[in-house]
């Protein structure tokens, strides 16, 4: 506690001017660009009048499709944050060898690796995963919403809380040093006094909420809410994955929640749970972060599968290859993603015969995995393959996800990964993998379903700078990293001495660029999009896709489907067509919808309160936010004003309103 | 444009494929073999995107097209038997691989086709990592070092690891793959060195502001060389006991090399058991004490009831199960 007087320590916890990072350069100027960004931006909607809208259309909004979008948002905002740090991080192993020890002090780089890990998979792509999901999924199943839409809509403002405490630590205070997993010990309270790894807790306990929230929702939404005819093997891959990615969710974030839970009782109440005295093991706390940790990979590449498996029909004409097959690898791979999370410690001292079980197991999952991309090259063969930006993408993942495949299966060889383990092959492995894979499959599906979140195309001149600056930029920044890891270099190094090693890191700074000058190009592509909207526009059906979403208007009406549609085939949607579909153009009748509430925010705001009071120990604060927060919660369930309805004359009026046809001349499907 | 990643490669010390040790040796086989292995199926996918993708390209009008082509029992089975029997290959390796490398299994071989003399008395080596820096413990000499490492070339070490507190890895590229250092802890590993030389080593795994520093040197020598190497450290070296001791555990970092001529003879034992300040009660014997106190008041069940878990029976707790 500070030395002051006592009312002020009861007042503000531990938190004083002095937790204010002001002899940090860098951090001053991020807090003036921030600061002068964000006021910027606050000015525009004021001065435009958007508050209402957004509020009411926006922020409180339980429709799926809303949510879906403010997911993607978030994804790129942070994505921003995420790439920041790593051209940080590139451009200090780049210069800080010998003599030269850069720019940033090991206490800060470890921060800014930390940060760059926890908020690319914690706010980059698991919001994106979830507004795929949020956006497709129930358009897919032939359904007006999910299951919970208020829990939804409370969901995604959890995340935000998360990412708001997350960003707060940058200003006010400082954050983890213990690395994306906040190992103990670490991340115990001897090893980190500060508030550090209390931001990173209470972030994710908030967005972890979240998660689970939207697990549980979508797994109810898959289960109960499918148009009828459709069954679960005529479901479309994409809503399959979303089932399967929701049920690992469901059983895999609670042990996360409890795995942090213990962590923060360690830290604030003395208990020795992970400590090194009083009968408390580091060991347990890295199986149960693992045991969250190795699902949680899939939870965030199955739907990108479900995803490919969408688009390589779509643009190669054709039905998708071995179906049924596609489906049993989903759910093979969702149980063995179980049974796998010891390979991230081989190294642990465990014996040879529990290395070799948790090595075969990892290798069995390759199988499912080879299946599905021999299914997606079976699809293009015989077809007629069309490489518009979303196929592009998935091309690059196909070449890039197979090599970082082999990369995989060359880690979980128990002893190879004596060698490899913690060293920057496996570094490069990862983000093989997951920008491979997840990445790229987040800007497939932007630009997949852009034209039926918002009515036109997005540019493709852009698309395709994106595209090849991300291919070429990859291999350049991560190329490198394979080489440095055969050299013997481990991961988490602020400084080197060895100068034959700095080459590769210049060029994998150069990478770094490139991939920069890709990002750009996705806000430029945005943008000009935005611009050229009335050239762009696009139909129902811009791709010629073959599942429920693309029957329906772009953008979707409120209510999804005036008509709930009867389903026969597995590719509805193409079935439909082939069978002469005519929109029925009147007859409709009132659709009953939730209406949209402002508790989410509230309940969110509260919890993003208590978090920063839990951080700072201001224990009255932390009360006071609680107690409301419980008491708000029980007041909801007393609010019975929550259906809402949309007439037939309006339900009829959005249905021959201009976004079922192409406004120029823009669609060829 | 090949080239020149080629030219680059041949510059630098692929230390990885090339170790000087022979368990790292047969790590890096097993690597190499592993990645032939599965390039059996990795190339012709890679092959196979890149001809399907250009055969049927919408604009080639002569590929045939068959939009409601999505089912081929046969094909099916090539599709998920072909990754499987590459698997079983692999999996058979790194069973095999697993065991024969595990560790703690004494070593058999010296290097390809020289089995161990069966009088040959291993090098003990006792390595400890501090905050930040490593402290190896040799008892036989009854000497230590600071950030160097020393053995003669072609006779097996044995190492016992353990941490003073913070979680390390204990890795030198060179000599054989890497094993964690715990607290309260004792990992093993067994190793040999073939080449003289002079080698990195460090701690691979993350423990704070002085990790990056947390490097040491491993000098690979002739029997001779070894001797004098060990007379140099008595000769130049301080005094390790408790009070050095905990001068020594205070963080610190980029530590240069340091002797010790004498150490405390159980000060290993004591770091292990986390009792080297004279208050504290030694973690072996307290669960010695809580084994007894179970098997007096359960009788005979206690004993297969606390065998089911060796860190409660084992003196001296070994990390896992082995
Ligand atoms: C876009 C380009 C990216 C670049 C240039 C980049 C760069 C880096 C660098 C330099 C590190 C630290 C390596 C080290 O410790 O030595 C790192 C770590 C990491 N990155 Fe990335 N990264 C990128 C994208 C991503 C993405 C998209 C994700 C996940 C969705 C991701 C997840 C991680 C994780 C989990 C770590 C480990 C953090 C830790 O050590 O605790 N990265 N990345
Ligand atoms: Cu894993």
């Amino acid at each position: 506690m500070p030395d002051r007087p006592a009312i002020w320590n009861f007042l503000l916890g531990r938190l004083s001017l002095s937790s204010l990072p002001l002899d940090n350069t860098i951090l001053v100027w991020t807090f003036v660009v921030v600061a002068l960004g964000g006021a910027a931006l606050l000015a525009t909607i004021t001065y435009y009048r958007k508050w209402g809208y957004l509020w009411h259309e926006w922020f409180t909004s339980v429709d799926h499709k809303r949510l879906g979008v403010m997911y993607m948002v978030l994804g790129t905002v942070m994505l921003l944050r995420g790439f920041a740090d790593a051209i940080m991080m590139r451009s200090q192993q780049a210069v800080a060898f010998g003599s030269n020890m850069g720019y940033l002090p090991p206490h800060h780089y470890d921060q800014i690796f930390t940060a760059h890990g926890a908020i690319m998979i914690f706010f980059v792509a698991m919001p994106y995963i979830a507004g795929f999901m949020n956006f497709v999924m129930p358009l897919q199943i032939g359904a007006r919403d999910v299951a919970f839409p208020f829990l939804n809509n409370f969901s995604f403002w959890l995340t935000v809380a998360g990412v708001v405490l997350f960003m707060t630590s940058l200003f006010i205070g400082d954050f983890s040093h213990a690395g994306w997993l906040g190992m103990p010990p670490v991340s115990e309270l001897k090893q980190s006094p500060g508030p550090g790894v209390d931001y990173y807790i209470w972030g994710l306990q908030l967005s972890g909420l979240g998660t689970l929230l939207t697990g549980i929702n979508f797994v109810v939404t898959v289960v109960k809410m499918r148009a009828p005819g459709m069954t679960l093997m005529k479901m479309p891959m994409f809503s399959w994955t979303t089932l399967c990615t929701s049920g690992l969710i469901v059983v895999t974030f609670p042990i996360l929640t409890a795995t942090l839970f213990l962590l923060s009782l360690d830290r604030y109440l003395g208990t020795h749970f992970f400590t090194n005295g009083f009968g408390g093991n580091v060991m347990m706390y890295v199986n149960l972060i693992w045991v969250w940790g190795h699902p949680e990979v899939y939870i965030l590449i199955l739907p990108m599968f479900g995803l490919y498996s969408e688009i390589v029909p779509t643009f190669s004409g054709k039905r998708l290859f071995g179906y049924s097959s596609m489906v049993y690898a989903t759910a093979s791979i969702m149980i063995l993603s179980y049974l796998v999370w010891l390979h991230h410690f081989f190294t642990m001292g465990s014996g040879a015969d529990v290395n070799s079980f948790f090595a075969l197991t990892t290798m069995l999952i390759s199988i499912p995995t080879g299946a599905k991309i021999f299914n997606w090259l079976f699809t293009m063969y015989r077809g007629r393959v069309r490489f518009d930006v979303p196929m592009l993408w998935t091309m690059g993942f196909l070449f890039t996800f197979t090599i970082g495949g082999m990369t995989g299966v060359m880690l979980s060889v128990a002893p190879a990964d004596f060698l490899l383990h913690n060293s920057l092959f496996l570094v490069a492995h990862f983000h093989n993998v997951i920008i491979g894979g997840v990445v790229f499959g987040v800007f497939a599906g932007i630009n997949y379903w852009f034209p039926k979140a918002f009515g036109f195309r997005l540019d493709e001149f852009w698309g395709k700078m994106s595209f090849w600056f991300w291919q070429i930029g990859f291999w350049v920044a991560f190329g490198p990293l394979y080489v440095l890891g055969l050299m013997g270099v481990t991961r988490r190094l602020s400084h080197f001495t060895d100068p034959s090693l700095q080459i590769w890191f210049i060029i994998a700074a150069f990478g770094a660029f490139l991939i920069l000058l890709g990002i750009l190009s996705f806000v430029m592509q945005i943008y000009v999009s935005i611009r050229r909207r009335d050239q762009l526009a696009v139909g129902n059906d811009p791709w010629g896709g073959r599942t429920l979403e693309w029957s329906t208007s772009s953008p979707p009406p409120p209510y999804n489907f005036a008509f709930i549609p009867m389903v026969h085939e597995r590719d509805a949607w193409t079935d439909m067509k082939k069978h002469g579909y005519q929109r029925p153009l009147e007859g409709f009748n009132a659709i009953h919808m939730p209406k949209n509430t402002g508790t989410g925010v509230v309940l969110a705001a509260l919890g993003t309160v208590f978090g920063f009071a839990m951080v700072w120990y201001i224990w009255w604060l932390a009360v006071v936010s609680f107690v409301a927060l419980i008491a708000v919660a029980i007041v909801h369930t007393f609010n019975y004003d929550r259906d809402g309805h949309i007439s037939a004359e309006e339900v009829s009026q959005f249905e021959h309103t201009g976004n079922w046809e192409p406004k120029a001349q823009g669609a060829t499907a | 444009m090949l080239l020149l990643p080629a030219l680059m490669l041949s510059g630098c010390n692929l230390v990885l494929l090339n170790p000087a040790g022979d368990v790292a040796r047969q790590q890096s086989d097993l690597m190499i073999a592993s990645v032939i292995l599965i390039s059996l199926i990795i190339v012709p996918v890679l092959i196979a995107i890149g001809v399907i993708a250009w055969r049927y390209r919408a604009s080639n009008e002569r590929a045939d097209y068959d939009a409601d082509w999505d089912h081929s029992t046969k094909l099916e089975l090539v599709v998920w038997a072909a990754p499987l029997l590459i698997i079983v290959m692999l999996g058979a390796m790194t069973w095999i691989g697993a065991h024969q490398l595990d560790p703690y299994r004494p070593l058999t071989r010296i290097s390809a086709g020289h089995p161990v003399a069966a009088n040959a008395q291993p090098l003990e080596v006792e390595v400890v990592s501090l905050d930040w820096k490593w402290l190896f413990f040799y008892p036989k000499y009854g000497i230590a070092t600071v950030n160097e490492l020393a053995a003669p070339i072609n006779m097996p070490i044995h190492f016992k690891l353990t941490s003073t507190t913070m979680m390390n890895s204990f890795f030198i590229p060179s000599l054989a793959g890497q094993i964690y250092t715990m607290p309260g802890m004792q990992t093993v590993l067994h190793a040999v060195i073939n080449k003289p030389g002079n080698y990195k080593g460090f701690s691979s795994n993350y423990s704070g502001h002085g990790f990056t520093d947390m490097r040491f040197r491993f000098l690979g020598m002739s029997q001779q060389d070894f001797s004098r190497w060990v007379a140099k450290v008595r000769a130049g070296g301080s005094d390790l006991d408790r009070k050095a001791f905990d001068q020594l555990s205070k963080p610190s970092r980029a530590v240069p090399v340091h002797y010790y001529a004498h150490v405390d003879a159980d000060l290993y034992h004591h770091i292990l058991n986390r009792c080297v300040d004279p208050g504290q009660v030694c973690m072996d014997k307290i669960m010695a004490i809580d084994a007894n106190s179970i098997r007096a008041a359960h009788g005979s069940d206690a004993d297969k009831a606390l065998s089911g878990n060796p860190s409660m029976t084992a003196p001296a707790h070994d990390a896992a199960t082995n």
